[in-house]
């Protein structure tokens, strides 16, 4: 059998500790940066949230599109955006939310129809009514909410509830950027990207407990070993999987940016940020923030100066500085 | 514990040939596996609308409507019996919730409430200081009405969808008031909906031929009357009419309803069961020479002369109809009146050629994220990584037997999360392995070694598990529509890869030991 490669032949030292004022400042900026261009660039719903209507038509011939554009804009119902899109004949029609309630919303559908006439082959018709789009938002709101609670609750009841609130922050630091991207490039945010931020969710608290995991075990090997040490040591033992199971994920990821089509797109973006941002804050949020939430049976001291990778091995000082 | 106890191996073996045996018809056309013989499994996972193509429309019954019905029919009902027994009144009227009406004679208040009680025994009445009465619909009666408004509207609904000649289409109540209409194979369902766009409720009643068409245009109708436009403007014929509120006879005495001709026109035919053709008989006997007018939600279709009792309980209703929208009405009526009106709120459909390029895309990112993975493992592990794509090879075949035996549907974000498991799946086994490099490194002895990394694995696991469930659980109970989708294969999938990355794996790592008696771990 051939030798299978090993990517992290010894383990590593990195000062991940002495890191960590570096890391907590970028997840600062990004965070705040995320809420600010939620609030300024706001996010670019889809139907799925804003209602209205999104018709992908196929025409016989190569696609007219501005004379489309003429037929639509004089129906009366407001701003037509008609948009090329995967071949010359397919043309994605979206119409803004209509005023008037859930009944308008479907007369201009049957409008748009008769306008462009029998030979438009309608690929997808997607009619969201007021109603639902509220609803929808809410719900999602709630499912996110619920699932951050949740986790951090699980997380507390496997280990201690120091861990959890650190699980909780970590992911709530994931979630928030996930959606600050989603601001920033403007993709269309759907049905499919808030499932993709739920199961963000649910993922990037994966490595963050395979770390905490690690912690809780060199803790109770090591009882006296000074605190920043043992988290930069567990991190560094476990550095090859972390690498190793992202990575698994992000190629099932990459495949689905790549190949699963129009659809999944939104999803799929989502999806690989999470993954990078989700890992990122395991390494460079949770476990530094343990440092200061302090577990119960913790020794060295809170609080102090970042130490300095020389400090990597316990010295008799830290031992006695023990709560 | 590296040892099996082999009713463990049977099972192991079992539920993996399960597995595979439940997932070959989905790689089959649905026509080969008709034809193969009767004890093989034939089930295929079922495809959503999106993948299929069809429409899904998603409808609120108008709860409110029926209320307001109701206490205008009461209205109705108190003229008629505070006339009848000569009480004076004043302000009769419906007000929010309620009906209110003011007495001349306060005295005469038991004769009304008996009278009213009568028609309806599921008031509140309450009397005001300045003698004004309410009267109230109880909270249950009002919750009772809506319930049964919503059930009703399933029923016509259903009735008029399997009219259409729509097959396999599902129509189920969604919450509190919203009715769930699934039509696979309809990618343009304009007609459905308005079929169900209509109430078509069908009154037959006289025209106040006292009163004028254009005063009653204007809001002045004599009491007891109502003005109805017409359906459509014609040259030479009234743009509305004035009728008698009462109906002689309405849409749900009808037994059949029949698209047909008469003198090259088409017309629908109707037949009345024996106390509609009774009420019609009498009610045409009365009023020979005068109009009646045909109405169907609230517009007058037309208004015929009565020239003659008609008897038979049979007629025509003649109007400038199509071929197509005559027999749309006698579908409707065949199918009966819908007791509240419904609106879309939500429409999504997809056309067959869409959902064929869906399913492709949907395949071919599983298929590369398949290959990119289990290159990665063998590239990662050499031999234990060809353990774990076995693994994930059987946890491929046991999740689609698991979505094809529960009768999930899957959809495209399901097909996503197929996707995304293939590569969770794999990180149980990396932990592992993981793992056991360590304990390899820290000097252990070869099989202390995998028990130490299955063992200490084993949490961690279960641990990231466990928390990707709680989103789904929580995707699928607040989630609709796509999410649902992608909740369920989510979950299932993490569900089984739980069991094929510890157990299959453990057991080919088992199997290998003994066989080979190796010295040292290939990882």
């Amino acid at each position: 059998m051939f030798r299978p490669l090993i990517v992290i032949r010894r383990i590593p030292n990195i000062d991940f500790m002495g890191l960590r004022m570096f890391g907590f400042a970028i997840s600062a900026v990004m965070t705040i940066g995320s809420i600010v261009l939620f609030g300024v660039n706001g996010l670019n719903y889809g139907i799925d949230f804003s209602g209205g209507i999104v018709i992908e038509a196929r025409t016989p011939q190569a696609a007219d599109i501005s004379a489309m554009r003429t037929k639509l804009d004089s129906l009366g119902i407001g701003q037509v955006a008609l948009q090329g899109f995967g071949g010359p004949n397919d043309v994605m029609i979206r119409v803004q939310r209509q005023p008037g309630g859930d009944q308008a919303q479907e007369n201009a559908v049957t409008k748009v129809k008769q306008a462009l006439g029998p030979d438009v082959d309608y690929r997808s018709t997607n009619v969201v009514g007021p109603t639902i789009g509220a609803e929808l938002i809410r719900a999602g709101t709630i499912a996110t909410i619920l699932a951050l609670v949740a986790i951090a609750i699980y997380v507390w009841f496997r280990f201690e509830w120091q861990f959890g609130i650190g699980a909780m922050l970590s992911t709530l630091h994931d979630t928030i950027t996930t959606v600050g991207l989603f601001a920033l490039l403007q993709v269309e945010f759907n049905l499919t990207t808030l499932a993709a931020i739920l199961t963000i969710a649910g993922y990037s608290i994966n490595d963050t407990v395979v770390i905490y995991d690690r912690v809780r075990e060199t803790m109770r090997r090591y009882k006296t070993m000074d605190f920043s040490t043992l988290i930069n040591k567990s991190l560094n033992e476990t550095l090859s999987r972390t690498i190793l199971t992202v990575s698994t994920t992000a190629l099932a990821v990459l495949s689905l940016f790549f190949f699963g089509g129009q659809v999944l797109h939104g999803f799929s973006i989502a999806m690989l940020w999470g993954i990078v941002v989700g890992t990122y804050s395991s390494l460079f949020i949770a476990a530094p923030m343990l440092y200061y939430i302090r577990p119960k049976g913790v020794h060295g001291r809170g609080g102090e100066p970042a130490p300095s990778p020389a400090s990597a091995h316990p010295s008799p000082g830290t031992k006695t500085g023990a709560p | 514990m590296l040892y099996f106890q082999t009713w463990k191996v049977a099972l192991i073996l079992a539920v993996c040939a399960l597995g595979v045996i439940f997932t070959l018809p989905n790689a089959f056309s649905t026509q080969t596996v008709e034809s193969w013989p009767g004890f093989f499994p034939k089930h295929q996972v079922s495809l959503g609308l999106d993948l299929r193509g069809g429409s899904y429309l998603l409808l609120e019954v108008d709860t409110a409507s029926v209320e307001r019905d109701r206490l205008n029919n009461l209205v109705d009902e108190l003229r008629t019996a505070l006339i009848a027994s000569h009480v004076g009144y004043t302000s009769l009227g419906v007000a929010g919730d309620h009906v209110s009406v003011k007495l001349t004679d306060a005295s005469k208040y038991q004769d009304v409430h008996d009278a009213v009680v009568k028609y309806d025994p599921d008031l509140q009445f309450t009397t005001a200081s300045d003698g004004t009465i309410t009267l109230k619909p109880t909270q249950e009666a009002v919750e009772k009405r809506r319930q049964s408004a919503v059930d009703q509207s399933i029923e016509i609904v259903r009735r008029r969808i399997d009219e259409t000649g729509t097959r396999e289409a599902t129509i189920q109540r969604e919450g509190d008031k919203r009715i769930l209409i699934e039509l696979p194979g309809v990618s343009n369902p304009e007609h459905v909906k308005a079929l169900l766009g209509k109430t078509a409720r069908l009154t037959f009643q006289m025209v106040d031929q006292n009163a004028s068409a254009d005063e009653g245009r204007a809001g002045h109708v004599p009491p007891g009357d109502e003005y109805l436009p017409a359906t459509e403007n014609r040259p030479g014929l009234p743009t509305g009419y004035v009728v008698k509120r009462r109906a002689l006879v309405s849409g749900d005495m009808l037994t059949d309803a029949q698209p047909t001709f008469q003198e090259n026109e088409p017309v629908v035919s109707f037949k009345f069961d024996s106390v509609g053709a009774r009420r019609f008989a009498e009610a045409t006997k009365e009023n020979v020479g005068k109009l009646f007018a045909i109405v169907l939600d609230n517009k007058v279709i037309s208004a015929p002369v009565i020239r003659e009792p008609i008897l038979g309980g049979q007629g025509v209703i003649s109007g400038s109809f199509t071929a197509q929208s005559a027999s749309d009405l006698a579908l409707l009526l065949r199918a009966g009146a819908l007791p509240a009106p419904l609106t879309v709120i939500e429409e999504r459909s997809v056309g067959p050629d869409l959902g064929a390029d869906s399913i492709r895309e949907g395949t071919t990112s599983c298929i590369v994220g398949v290959i990119l993975v289990v290159l990665f493992m063998i590239v990662f592990y050499g031999l234990f990584g060809i353990f774990a794509d076995i693994a994930l090879f059987f946890n491929l075949c046991i999740m689609m037997a698991a979505l094809t035996l529960l009768g999930a549907t899957l959809t495209l974000p399901g097909i996503a999360g197929i996707a995304l498991t293939l590569g969770m799946a794999v990180d149980a086994n990396v932990l592992i392995y993981e793992r056991i490099r360590e304990e390899v490194r820290g000097g252990r002895s070869l099989i202390s070694s995998l028990q130490a990394g299955f063992e200490r694995a084993f949490g961690t696991i279960l641990d990231s598990h466990v928390t990707t469930l709680v989103a789904g659980a929580l995707m699928f109970w607040l989630g609709s529509g796509p999410v649902k989708g992608f909740a369920v294969t989510l979950s299932i999938g993490v569900l089984t890869s739980l069991f094929s990355a510890i157990l299959v794996t453990r057991l080919q790592i088992v199997t290998w030991l003994r066989r080979f008696k190796p010295k040292v771990i290939p990882i």
